[in-house]
Parts: structure tokens; sequence; C-alpha cells
């Protein structure tokens, strides 16, 4: 199932703010078609990695490759046309614009390209994945409820027409039975749409039952990966994270 | 009776003015958070622009129309060379920064074009119309209209564009609008180049009335800041009646109490709304920090 190249490629890694090392040499890869989940405490380095990523900071040393083309110093504006969809920490949606323009923005970068017709046959797509984001479309972004934004925040980073989506702690803040919700919505997205997921979660149990292959970074540094199925068994990974989760 | 009227269309027509002046203010605070006092230079080089354009020998509307552009090109460039550096300073820093822009800009604009007004002719043949004892000049209605062309223009561009949600966009939300490949950076651009274009229109629809000197921006400036505050600095229907009060009052004070009095009364209304409501009457409630 796994192709020789990976889709996202990630070596030696090394992110600095000011002199404080925030990836001390990180290398992952990412394959067409996999969940893959990124574990790690607060401050560990995950929301960094995406960062860096996404072209929104810039490493020390390493690389990044997307589809076999280096992208490591490139623009997060150049990235997103490239197929890295992100969706941020906190969602980031545009809370004073109504759900249905923060859908539109999503298609900014192809927008001319693909037409408004087209785009709004996308965004009616989006209203099949996400019903409720139809009831709400002229609605103000920033009214919505904590679950409904993250809908909101996934559907325009799909709208950006990705290959590779990276999430940034969907969960959080949500109610548990949300958080259900949402997961279960990242695997149909690899099922249906067939999108590749790089996935930061603090719900350690939950994103191991839903990814294919997991990392897990402490201060900056990989120290375990395997797949999702052997982490969720490993002796160390259960005692750090789900000790009191797994319950 | 007659006379008050009199004094209304006088206050609409400079109102328009600090309102077209004041949307310029809008325009570029609503998506970059700077405020960009040197936006009286835009409406300067309009007026001289059209000046010397048509005084070269082009015809009256080519040089209207080439006046646009070129103010643009100055908007965008003060962009790239005084802002853009800066980038990251705070709200104070910036603000001194287009001040001295706007100083330096005057200063040029004195050595190119003598201190003395330069006359320019009105859009159209400007017999005064009469109207219900009131004389109105063909030109102030030019005023009028071209201030509601800014407006709904503006509207357009804001509101039914995916240009316009991007410049939202990038107000609301910076990091966001990155990730969705829309450019701050080139937005920020955009929004001078689009304040400088609305500067000119103001220039040049007020110079045949009140002919453009070297240092006309200063004043013309200062009122539409105080029309955009008055309204609540990043709101374009409020910087329109914050424009209009302004001039109403000025007139009016002028008119009816003493016309030596005329800025202080104006001045004096805009600072008691503003102690009355600090964010101005249509405004957010938190100034925002400045840059990009």
């Amino acid at each position: 199932m796994l192709s020789t190249q990976p889709m996202l490629q990630v070596e030696d890694l090394q992110v600095y703010y000011d002199q404080i090392q925030a990836l001390a040499g990180v290398s992952l890869e990412v394959h067409e078609g996999e969940v893959v989940a990124l574990l790690g405490a607060n401050g560990a380095g995950k929301t960094t990695l995406l960062h860096t990523v996404s072209g929104l900071i810039s490493p020390r040393k390493g690389k990044v490759t997307f589809k076999g083309e280096e992208i490591t110093r490139y623009q997060p504006e150049k990235i997103v046309t490239l197929g890295i969809g992100h969706v941020p920490e906190h969602r980031q949606i545009f809370g004073t614009l109504s759900v249905k323009d923060n859908l539109i923005l999503g298609a900014y970068h192809h927008y001319k390209k693909t037409g408004k017709n087209k785009v709004d046959e996308e965004i009616e797509k989006m209203y099949e994945l996400f019903p409720i984001l139809k009831e709400r479309e002229s609605q103000l972004a920033g009214t919505l409820s904590g679950g409904q934004q993250q809908m909101l925040a996934i559907a325009r980073a799909l709208m950006t027409n990705p290959k590779l989506l990276l999430l940034d702690e969907p969960s959080l803040g949500l109610a548990p039975i949300i958080v259900k919700e949402v997961l279960e919505l990242i695997r149909r997205l690899r099922d249906e749409l067939g999108t590749t997921v790089l996935l930061i979660e603090q719900n350690v149990f939950a994103s191991l039952k839903i990814s294919d292959r997991a990392y897990v970074i402490q201060r900056g540094e990989i120290v375990k990966q395997g797949s999702s199925r052997e982490l969720l068994d490993d002796e160390e990974v259960r005692e750090a994270y789900l000790g009191h989760k797994a319950v | 009776m007659s006379e008050l009227l009199q004094y209304i269309v006088t206050g609409l027509t400079t109102g328009s003015i600090y309102a077209i002046v004041a949307l310029g203010f809008v325009t570029i605070y609503s998506v970059t958070k700077v405020i960009n006092l040197a936006q009286g230079e835009f409406v300067m080089l309009g007026g001289m622009l059209m000046y010397t354009l048509s005084a070269a020998g082009l015809p009256y509307w080519i040089a209207f129309f080439l006046t646009i552009p070129l103010v643009m090109v100055f908007g965008m460039l003060l962009e790239r060379i005084v802002i853009r550096p800066a980038k990251g300073a705070d709200a104070l820093s910036l603000i001194i920064l287009t001040i001295g822009a706007s100083i330096f800009i005057r200063g040029i604009a004195s050595m190119i074009w003598g201190k003395t007004p330069k006359k320019v002719e009105p859009f159209t043949s400007n017999d005064p119309i009469q109207f219900a004892g009131a004389s109105v000049t063909p030109q102030s209605l030019w005023v009028m209209l071209i201030m509601l062309v800014v407006v709904l223009g503006l509207y357009f561009l804001v509101e039914k564009t995916v240009i316009g949600k991007g410049f939202q966009a990038c107000s609301a939300n910076p990091l966001a609008a990155r990730l969705l490949g829309i450019s701050p950076a080139r937005m920020s651009l955009l929004s001078f180049g689009l304040s400088a274009a609305i500067g000119a229109l103001a220039g040049m629809a007020i110079a045949p009335i009140l002919y453009p000197s070297f240092d006309v921006g200063l004043m013309l400036g200062v009122k539409g800041f105080s029309a955009a505050i008055f309204g609540g600095l990043g709101s374009s229907p409020g910087a329109v009646i914050g424009g209009l009060t302004i001039g109403l009052v000025e007139s009016l004070g002028a008119g009816l109490i003493d016309s030596g009095l005329k800025d202080a009364i104006a001045f004096g209304v805009v600072l008691l709304i503003l102690l009355i409501r600090p964010s101005g009457i249509l405004g957010e409630k938190s100034v925002g920090k400045g840059g990009l």
C-alpha cells in the first residue's frame, strides 16, 4: 500500500525561536493515503513542526520535501497552492465573515482558475460533508459553537484542494461527544476524499485509534514511532499518555 | 432660511471631501491596522498632478484619469519604502513614520510647485444653479457624486469580490489568511494603492473649489482623520457620517457663529463626541495594534 516515495518527507529539521531550540533534528514521513498522528506533550514541538511544513516558520537546518519538490523555504502562500492544507490550532476562522465567505476564501488561491460556479459546487460538497454549515451559511462564523467552528476550519482547509491535510489539535476545547464526531470525520476524509492527513491531537487514545501510524515527539525529538496499533500496546506510551485516559 | 440652506450645501460639499479622505484612512486601517497620516498628501498630489498634467497640455479628462494611477503608484511606493521595512513595529512608531513621510512629501512638493496655490478648472462649466434661494455650483454636485461613487465602489469591492473578502480575511486573521494563500503583504500594498487612488479622487474633485497648494494635504488630512475616528476608525459608513458631520458643523459654525472659529467649532464637536464615545459613533471597541 505504501508507495516508495513519501508524499511528505521531513529530514533533520531544526527550528529555533531566538536561542531556544524547538525542534532538534526531527525526521518523519507521510505516505499518500495515510493518517499519521504526531503525539507529544504541550511544548514538545508538534505545532512548530506543522508551522514549519506549511511555511509559517523557517527552519535553521533541515529539509521539507513534498511530492518530490523541496519546499523548505517557501512562503505559506505558495505552499498551500502545492496541495498542503493547514487547519491551525484554535481553528482561526474569520469570525467577522459569514460561514460561506470563509469557505469561499478557502478557494482563494484557485478561485480565478476554478471559476465561481465550480467553487459553488465545491462548497455544496462541503455542505454535504458538514450539513450544519449549510444551515448556518449566512451566519457570522464567530457566532458558531466550538465544534461547528472546527468543522468550518476543516471545510475551509479542504476548499484549498489539499492532497495533504495538516490538522492541529482539532478536538481542543470541544465536548467529548463532538470530539468523537470530529475524529471520525478525519477517517472519512481519507476514505471518501482520499486526503492524506498529518494530525496533532492531545487525545492520544482516540488519535491512535483513527491513525495508521504515529510518531511520539518529546522536547523537539522523535522518541518513538510505529504503527498505531503497536503504539497502543506499547508500555511506555500507555504509561505516559494513556494511564488516565484509556479508561 | 436661504442662508441656512447655503451653509448646508457648502457643508455637504466640504463634508463629502472629508468623507472621501476618511475612507482612504479606513481602507488602509482596516486591512493593515496602520494609521496613515500621509493620507492628506495623496489628496494634495491628486490636485497638483492634475494641475501639472493639464498645464502640460493634456486634455482635461486624460489628465484626470492619468493622475489616479500615478498617485496609486505613489501610495504603493510609500508602502514598500516606508511601511514594509518597519513591519512589526508598534502602532505609534508607524504613525510617526507616516507623519515623517508626509512632511517629506510636502517639502518636495513645495520645491516642485512653489508656494502659490494652483488654479484647476472645474469638471464642467461652473455656472451656479439656483435652488430654493441657495446657489449650488456644479462642482459641488460633482464632489458629492464622487463621494457616492467611492462609497459604492468600496462597498462592491469589499463585500462582493473575492479580493475584497481577502482584504477582510487579512484584517480578521493574517495567519489564517496566509494558510489559504492570501498574502497580507500583497493586500497591504493593494490597500495603499487603493487608498492613494481614493485620495487622488478627493484632491481632483476639490481642486476647482479649493485651489491646491503644496500644503493643502495637511488640513484635509487632519479633517479626514477626524472624520474617520469620529465615525469609528475602520467603519466605512462611519467615515461618511463623520465627514458630513464635520463639514456641516464647520460650515454652520462659520456662518452662524464666527467664520474665524470654524475649525475650533468642528474640532470641538469631534472632541466632545469622542469624550462621550471614545470608539467613535460606529466604531469597534478595541483599536488594533499596528503592523502586518
